[in-house]
């Protein structure tokens, strides 16, 4: 059986071109899907900035962040005053609807009591009560982007949903976790509105993070759940929780409200979305949509058309924890073989996972277990190494900084599910074609084997 | 000691803002403090970064927790011709209990790592928030990493929180002067051996100088640190002449080589037709003074006036394109005056920069370029620039890519002039560059497209069944 190594601490001690990304960037991206709010990061002015910049370039989109700008004095003497005249400056200016505050390394590291900040600062100052604030502790030195994005939702939760006394029967929460792009909720919004039912997603990145116009500048996100729709979860009839690290949130919900929630692994895959579409029809006691009984066949064709190109090939996956374990489980389905995946930090998830390597690695680590691969599958930072050993590499995951359109990415569902299939057979049926046309360079028939070329289905005069 | 050295960047007599205060103001600094909740741009350590990275052939690590590398890494189209390593991200990725324990043995661990590994000529050890609170002493750990190791391990004292961006270039200068320039000898000098500072060459900028300087008989012996080796940048201390690029930025390091080792300097740019042939004048004329063969000056003028002759013939079918075209600049520092001339011997019409970054000269330059009646903007607040964009007030923007969003949503066409882009704007080829990009997005035909109201607004252009 496979094992988790730990890591950096046992295996080495330069992390060298790291996959994982900070806690406060996470909680960040969660609170960047409600509508007007505005982030703030608690720590130096680069924290900020270089967070910023990463979210710019992945969605091309103005991203709202702001900072307590700590300096060395205040963080030696305690960072309340900066937090207060943060916050203070920022609805003065902005007049956002909720500030998320995520905790930095720079405050973690003195400890910061935010909870007492947080009862402090209500305190001293009642006329900022109509402004929604929520705090998570996101230290830069543990955990990662995942664990940042599910602190921020927890938090939110819990500063925000409020149990109620009726439930409306067609309204359902959803958890979603930072494994779903923009438009795998948009995708998830479509499905569930086809039974019926009005969802309600936490955090909703589709209404905020997908191209928006807006009429006139604002300097807070735009669109995205409302804080007024947060504290009317308590009034669902069923809570879809997706993700692994969505699950503390998802028991934190449902202990303050009462509301029975659903937990999926994933949603990427025939059965996987199988069981979603069972689960709408129990809720909401309606039929399937035509639509998505024509987009079930259309999987399944296009799962039967192309499996030769994915049967038994070999790959590494590097990506957050639960992508991960949607992606490596999606390619097993299909017949390829994941010979290594590598998760930027500890999750439960990894315990889960089917690959002959599983470790907690950086990008250095995916270049020398790819070395035989077909494809890399990791974010754009996997490009130097897939360059460096000839193999293909498949962008999904963040940042996606080269390539247009990394936020609209639907990988959801039956439609996101054959996307993804298409895109990445693809990869292998022009790979296997460079190869008997002229023998590309990509890593394909390098094993001594002949090509296989699905008995000609692919159109060439392949043997 | 990191106190004592900033107290010293900050006490600058190359920097005639620092010369005209008091002992007292002169004490406070010249960072301005930031407003929580109101503050952006980088801090120390991105700017130490910015001034190193670039030297190619060295490893960067950063002793730190993940947010400093992790999110950052792989973010600036500087370019190397050769050696790749500067591009790999290394880090300590501090974990909690390294933050409890301290991190200086891991760190020490990482640089042994990476020598054994990558062999490279040197390591530049960056110090962040975290481990400058718990105490860990990289001066030490590089010292004693250096001596074991045999390898020059550099530190360099600039954690974010000390102070903003342009303070992180000086002590990252600072780190070059004490532990970098002067360390190594060339194999051999010439009269015509140049250092130029402060020049990163992103997206290969340097690259369309230096062939002008090669044919003009002048030596590159170190650029610091654009396509930048270790070696070339210790024996900076050898060339004659230095330029400063960036020109306050890294005021320290020539003024220091000057001090040291009576290197002259000068301040110039490559931006825009008069200043590269001002630039490569001057460096020419005072070559010569310090004993170079007076025909060097006869090179730099045969080649500048081809030049010169060459670009204007190359910029004329742009200029009834640009006629009546105004531009929005939003930059900082050196751009702001070097941009506006570069853009109006193109024929643009300039309607302001913003100066929030930009020293006094920087500013003085500009009043004296354009008129008190110029536009400089202090402050310019995104939500006034939405404004102006959106009131038809200019028809390009020109800023870097953070702002980007509040020229495209006003649907007002943006060129990428900072540290992201992927044209090369310097010398007389990159300003037919520039051109070129500001023609082609002035042109594009979306902007028409994008600004049409949708089926169901009420608009101008809204005649049902139109033919097309």
């Amino acid at each position: 059986m496979s094992h988790i190594q730990r890591f950096p601490s046992a295996a080495k001690a330069a992390s060298t071109n790291p996959l994982k990304m900070s806690q406060p960037l996470g909680a960040a991206l969660a609170y960047l899907g409600v509508d007007r709010c505005l982030p703030l990061f608690h720590g130096s002015q680069g924290c900020t900035a270089f967070g910023l910049v990463l979210l710019v370039r992945h969605f091309r989109e103005a991203i709202p962040l702001q900072t307590t700008a700590m300096d060395q004095v205040s963080t030696i003497l305690g960072g309340y005053d900066n937090l207060e005249q943060a916050i203070r400056t920022i609805v003065e200016r902005n007049r956002p609807a909720m500030i998320g505050v995520a905790t930095t390394g720079v405050t973690e590291t003195k400890g910061e009591d935010m909870g007492g900040q947080y009862t402090l600062f209500r305190q001293r100052n009642p006329d900022l009560a109509g402004t929604a604030l929520v705090f998570a502790n996101t230290p830069d030195f543990a955990g990662g982007f995942e664990d940042g994005f599910a602190a921020a939702v927890t938090a939110m939760v819990e500063r925000l949903v409020e149990p109620s006394p009726v439930t409306i029967r067609t309204q359902v929460n959803v958890l979603a976790g930072s494994h779903l792009s923009p438009g795998d909720v948009e995708e998830l919004r479509d499905i569930i509105e086809g039974f019926g039912l009005s969802p309600i997603f936490l955090p909703d990145l589709s209404l905020s993070m997908a191209g928006r116009q807006p009429a006139d500048f604002t300097a807070t996100s735009l669109g995205g759940v409302t804080v007024e729709q947060i504290r009317a979860m308590g009034a669902s009839a069923a809570t879809i929780v997706i993700g692994e690290h969505m699950r503390v949130a998802g028991n934190a919900l449902e202990l303050k409200t009462d509301v029975p929630s659903h937990f999926f692994s994933r949603l990427t895959g025939l059965e996987a979305s199988d069981r979603l579409v069972r689960l709408l029809m129990e809720i909401s006691g309606r039929p399937v949509p035509a639509r998505l009984r024509r987009q079930r066949e259309s999987l399944v064709d296009a799962m039967l058309d192309g499996h030769f190109f994915y049967s038994r090939k070999r790959i590494a996956v590097a990506l957050e924890p639960d992508l991960l374990y949607a992606v490596s489980g999606f390619l097993s389905d299909m017949g390829a073989e994941v010979i290594a995946a590598v998760s930027p930090t500890q999750s439960p998830v990894l315990e889960r996972l089917k690959a002959a390597t599983i470790m907690v690695g950086d990008h250095s680590d995916v270049e020398a277990l790819a070395r035989d691969a077909d494809l890399i599958v990791s974010n754009s930072h996997g490009r130097q190494g897939a360059a460096r050993i000839g193999v293909p590499l498949h962008r999904m995951g963040l940042p996606m900084f080269d390539r247009l359109g990394a936020g609209l990415r639907v990988q959801v569902g039956y439609r996101g599910t054959r996307e993804l299939l298409c895109e990445i057979g693809n990869l292998f049926l022009a790979g296997e074609m460079d190869h008997d046309h002229g023998h590309g360079r990509h890593g394909y028939g390098d094993h001594g084997e002949p090509s296989r070329c699905g008995g000609g289905s692919c159109g060439c005069n392949a043997v | 000691m990191l106190q004592d050295k900033i107290q010293d960047v900050f006490n600058e007599p190359g920097c005639a803002t620092n010369q005209a205060k008091s002992a007292k103001e002169k004490k406070k600094g010249c960072t301005k403090s930031l407003k929580p909740g109101a503050a952006a741009g980088g801090c120390a350590y991105d700017g130490a970064m910015i001034v190193l990275q670039p030297i190619a052939d060295a490893a960067h690590l950063v002793h730190g927790p993940i947010a400093c590398l992790g999110n950052a890494w792989d973010n600036r189209g500087t370019r190397s011709s050769g050696p790749q390593l500067y591009r790999t991200g290394f880090t300590t990725d501090l974990s909690e209990l390294d933050v409890i324990g301290g991190g200086e043995k891991k760190l020490y661990r990482a640089i042994k790592e990476i020598v054994q590994q990558y062999d490279p000529p040197a390591v530049f050890v960056y110090q962040t928030c975290v481990p400058a609170m718990t105490g860990d002493d990289i001066g030490a750990v590089c010292k004693f990493a250096s001596e074991k190791l045999g390898k020059p391990v550099i530190p360099v004292e600039a954690p974010g929180f000390v102070g903003s961006k342009n303070l992180g270039n000086k002590l990252a200068g600072e780190a070059l002067l004490e532990h970098v320039i002067g360390t190594v000898e060339p194999d051999h000098t010439t009269p015509t051996d140049v250092c130029i500072i402060g020049e990163y060459n992103l997206a290969g900028e340097l690259w369309l100088v230096k062939p002008l300087l090669d044919e003009i008989g002048i030596r590159l012996l170190s650029c610091i640190s654009g396509d930048g080796r270790y070696k070339e940048v210790a024996q900076a201390h050898r060339a004659r002449v230095t330029m400063m690029v960036c020109s306050q930025a890294l005021v320290n390091v020539g003024r220091k080589m000057q001090e040291r080792y009576g290197i002259p300097y000068f301040e110039g740019s490559f931006y825009g037709v008069s200043d590269m042939s001002d630039s490569l004048r001057t460096m020419a004329r005072m070559l010569v003074e310090r004993g170079a063969d007076k025909g060097l000056i006869d090179r730099a003028e045969g080649v500048i006036a081809r030049e010169e002759s060459r670009v204007w013939r190359r910029l004329e079918p742009f200029r009834p394109r640009f006629e009546d075209k105004r531009v929005l600049l939003f930059t900082g520092g050196v751009k702001s005056w070097s941009m506006v001339s570069a853009l109006e011997g193109a024929g643009l019409t300039i309607l302001g920069t913003s100066t929030k970054k930009s020293t006094k000269e920087d500013k003085e330059r500009i009043k004296k370029m354009k008129g008190e009646e110029f536009h400089q903007w202090d402050d310019l607040k995104p939500r006034d620039i939405h404004r102006m964009l959106a009131d038809n007030q200019a028809d390009i923007m020109m800023s870097g890519g953070r702002s980007q969003f509040i020229s495209l949503k006003a649907k007002v066409p943006w060129l990428d002039i900072n540290q992201e882009r992927h044209h090369a704007y310097a010398g007389y080829d990159g300003i037919v560059n520039l051109c070129e990009e500001i023609d082609k997005t002035l042109s594009n035909p979306i902007w028409r497209q994008v600004r049409q109201p949708a089926p169901w607004e009420s608009g101008p252009s809204s005649t049902l069944l139109a033919a097309e």
